[in-house]
């Protein structure tokens, strides 16, 4: 399995501000790369410096075992990508649109492969439609179909599914599960959304405030284990009293306002309810919590705050 | 390369803005064509000015295509910049905007390559609208007016040429006129590099070519000596040098000659000089700048 | 104005109301002489020189035809022609209602001449006087000095060869009052070039002069009227 994204100490300064602060992580082959954080986290500038729209103040890249800054050329040959919203010449066609996109990656593509991208992902009968006539969806369908037409390695998507209705973005998920497993191609896709990494990747980074939180494998990351289950009672004081004198003592990670934060496997649930219910308090609500909020804490502030209680 | 220029040029002439100069300059020139040819006579009778009192002025073969042609481009090539600068403010600004940059530049696409193809397809572009307005005020002018000896009126001097010493002439200054124009489309280039949207490039092209005109002919003896000669609003009426004859010891005109070359070449270098330091500009901070677009 | 003159010269009858008799038959032989030609059509270049005026060297066409028809004809492009050279149908200086003056003799380059003084007889008459020097022995008028009442004066100088028998000349030049070009405010902006201004030369300058070579003359042909 060969690295096809090596990034090294990477750190890029806007001005006085640092936007992505010694970032270093790694990329398979064949993975389906989950990068994670919350807006304004460093994932978009991230991804324009892997695709050479931004210049890092220091640190290395690595695509295909090459250095980018000397074969610029030849990596963003083997790279498809949509960053943000898929934006293409709007006073253009579809077919239009595609063809300068798969001449400017220095390829011939005979109008018989446009066409087949273009029904592909469903616009061949739009193929002669101005983009600027497109829906949302729509675009973001010729968006890929443009990231894909040179057949490249690696395809960089950057929240791809913003904007996105339900079907959308149940679509993006299984094209890129298809490109992964039946395409061989390594994908690395950002978002802010911890749902939608975990349904789609194998292995995923999260950043926070430019730096690196976690990388790992995704089902190591989400152990059940460590799932994190959040508590509603009636009189939260009173649950969590009642809590610290039993052994669930141990799982509490955090409490916030009427909710208490859990860390635990999900097939003990039901025995933390019947306990709570038997020491007479009245739950409202347990459920798994997947705001990459919480997450974070969970991950960076768990054990502080523990900690700090038991003090 | 070649693929990219192509890829530039269509790009340019699929846009509907692209037209508008089209459009603008062929009603211009005729509207004038319309105007010269049923009131010319009065129209060279006050450019003649007293001299009709001395000499007989044979009005209908003054206004011929030649000179319908010299009026046209006097009166034209003056605002093309805004027409220059629309599409060359656009290059870059228009494609931040459109957010289709940074697609663009994730492809295997050097930065100064596409800046070179960028700006050279800017410059087919104002040689095009050249060569249109070339062929509706000469070719257009001749077939309405036909042709004879160009008369020329200067500040204090008026200008014959015969006929068959003046088509070389236009040639020469469509070529120089070309120039001049693709210095301010390397004006609005650099510009545009700057800009995330295009209107910002066009607005300030348009500002700094009317500001330095202004300088150009304010003939304030103070800027006439010292910055005048560097701005490059001054040299890009330099196409009508090539109109201007030398003059023999007996006062006669000399066929074929150009009253003073050496500031016509000197114009064009300054103007060369100009665009090389604009494009150089403008590849230079785009191949550091950050496409946040 | 100078058709003016020319209608005066024309319509009048011609009379000398003059004593000085000798001046007066001389101006009678040269305008006999003159009158052999009924009308001419003649090839020529045209010289123009006036400092506001850059003009090439011209191929004329002229052409005369009595009794006061002048039209010069550029055939391959446009010439400004002074109106005081068509006024002078030359031909018809000697003609008209006026009183002759002798104004003695002088040497004109290397030519002893006569010199005679016209006044119109008409009041009305545009031109207040005409001086003419005559060469005696070949009755042709080699120079003149018409004073008008507007327009200042013209000077005509002719030389002769071939056609000296027909009293037509081989070269006139004629010089006359101009004033200045100037371009009507706001209507061009000029190339500054940094060549001198032909203006600044010679702004006193304030007189023009043409000159016009005659190649050959077919005397005596008939010319259309729509020439004219």
């Amino acid at each position: 399995m060969s690295a096809i994204i090596q990034v090294n100490g990477l750190t890029k300064y806007f001005k006085e501000a640092k936007a992505v602060d010694d970032l270093s992580f790694t990329v398979n082959e064949g993975d389906v790369y989950g990068f994670l954080g919350q807006n304004g986290a460093g994932k978009s500038t991230t991804i324009r410096m892997l695709l050479t729209l931004i210049q890092p103040t220091s640190g290395d890249i690595n695509m295909f075992g090459m250095d980018l800054r000397t074969h610029r050329h030849k990596i963003l040959q083997q790279v498809g990508a949509i960053i943000e919203r898929p934006d293409l010449y709007r006073y253009l066609s579809a077919y239009e649109n595609i063809s300068i996109f798969a001449r400017m990656s220095g390829l011939k593509i005979p109008k018989k492969r446009l066409m087949e991208q273009l029904e592909l992902v469903d616009l061949a009968n739009r193929a002669d439609s101005k983009v600027k006539t497109f829906s949302q969806g729509m675009k973001q369908r010729l968006g890929i179909a443009i990231a894909l037409i040179h057949d490249p390695r690696l395809i960089i998507l950057d929240e791809p599914t913003n904007g996105l209705d339900p079907q959308g973005i149940a679509d993006m998920r299984n094209l890129i599960l298809d490109l992964s497993r039946n395409h061989k191609k390594t994908v690395m896709v950002s978002s802010h959304l911890l749902s939608e990494i975990e349904i789609i990747a194998n292995r995923m980074l999260i950043i926070d405030r430019g730096k690196k939180i976690i990388e790992g494998n995704v089902q190591e990351l989400f152990n059940p284990a460590k799932m994190i289950v959040e508590l509603q009672t009636l009189n939260p004081a009173k649950t969590l009293e009642t809590i610290m004198s039993t052994k669930w003592k141990s799982f509490v990670r955090s409490h916030e306002h009427d909710k208490i934060i859990f860390e635990m496997n999900k097939v003990d649930i039901p025995e933390l309810n019947n306990e709570l219910v038997e020491n007479g308090v009245q739950v409202l609500q347990i459920q798994q919590r997947y705001s990459l909020e919480e997450y974070f804490l969970s991950l960076t502030k768990a054990q502080q705050y523990v900690a700090t209680f038991e003090n | 390369m070649w693929q990219l220029l192509k890829i530039e040029l269509f790009k340019i002439f699929r846009k509907p803005r692209t037209f508008i100069s089209f459009g603008a300059i062929a009603a211009i020139i005729l509207i004038i064509q319309l105007g010269l040819k049923f009131d010319g006579k009065s129209y060279v009778e006050l450019m003649m000015g007293d001299i009709s009192d001395s000499f007989e002025i044979p009005y209908a073969m003054v206004l011929n295509g030649y000179f319908v042609a010299f009026v046209i481009l006097n009166a034209i090539l003056i605002h093309v910049p805004l027409l220059v600068a629309l599409v060359a403010g656009d290059s870059i600004a228009g494609e931040a905007n459109m957010g289709t940059l940074r697609l663009v530049m994730t492809k295997p696409v050097s930065r100064t390559g596409l800046m070179l193809v960028k700006y050279f397809a800017s410059v087919i572009y104002t040689v095009l609208l050249l060569l249109w307005m070339a062929l509706l005020a000469l070719l257009l002018s001749i077939f309405f007016f036909g042709t004879n000896d160009t008369i020329i009126p200067r500040n204090d001097v008026i200008e014959q040429i015969q006929k068959a010493d003046t088509l070389w002439r236009y040639i020469a200054a469509f070529a120089f006129a070309s120039v001049a124009l693709s210095t301010v489309a390397a004006l609005a280039f650099l510009l545009s590099v700057f800009a995330e949207n295009s209107i910002g490039p066009i607005v300030a092209t348009m500002s700094i070519v009317i500001v330095l005109t202004i300088l150009s002919e304010l003939k304030i003896p103070m800027y006439d000596n010292t910055v005048k000669p560097y701005l490059f609003t001054s040299h890009m009426l330099g196409w009508k040098g090539f109109f201007y004859s030398r003059i023999g010891p007996d006062h006669m005109v000399i066929p074929g000659s150009i009253e003073n070359l050496p500031a016509i070449l000197r114009s064009l270098g300054i103007l060369l000089g100009y665009i090389v330091m604009f494009v150089t500009t403008a590849i230079l901070v785009f191949r550091k700048k950050d496409i946040l677009s | 104005m100078i058709k003016q003159i020319s209608a005066v010269f024309i319509f009048s009858l011609f009379t000398f109301m003059s004593f000085a008799q000798e001046a007066s038959s001389l101006v009678q032989k040269a305008r006999a002489k003159i009158e052999q030609v009924n009308s001419y059509e003649a090839d020529g270049t045209m010289k123009t020189n006036v400092n506001f005026l850059k003009v090439p060297e011209a191929k004329v066409k002229i052409y005369f035809k009595k009794p006061d028809k002048l039209k010069i004809k550029n055939e391959n492009g446009i010439s400004l022609v002074p109106k005081s050279i068509l006024g002078i149908g030359l031909n018809n200086l000697l003609t008209g209602n006026f009183t002759v003056l002798d104004a003695g003799s002088d040497i004109l380059n290397n030519i002893k001449v006569k010199i005679v003084k016209l006044i119109p007889v008409d009041e009305n008459s545009p031109v207040v006087l005409s001086t003419a020097y005559i060469d005696p022995v070949h009755l042709v008028i080699l120079k003149a000095k018409i004073t008008t009442k507007e327009n200042g004066t013209y000077e005509i100088e002719m030389s002769y060869g071939k056609y000296v028998d027909y009293a037509l000349p081989d070269k006139i030049t004629c010089t006359f009052n101009i004033k200045d070009y100037k371009l009507p405010k706001g209507v061009t902006l000029d190339y500054d070039d940094g060549s001198k201004k032909i203006s600044d030369q010679k702004l006193q300058d304030t007189k023009g002069r043409v000159e016009i070579f005659y190649a050959s003359y077919a005397v005596n042909k008939n010319i259309p009227d729509t020439v004219f």
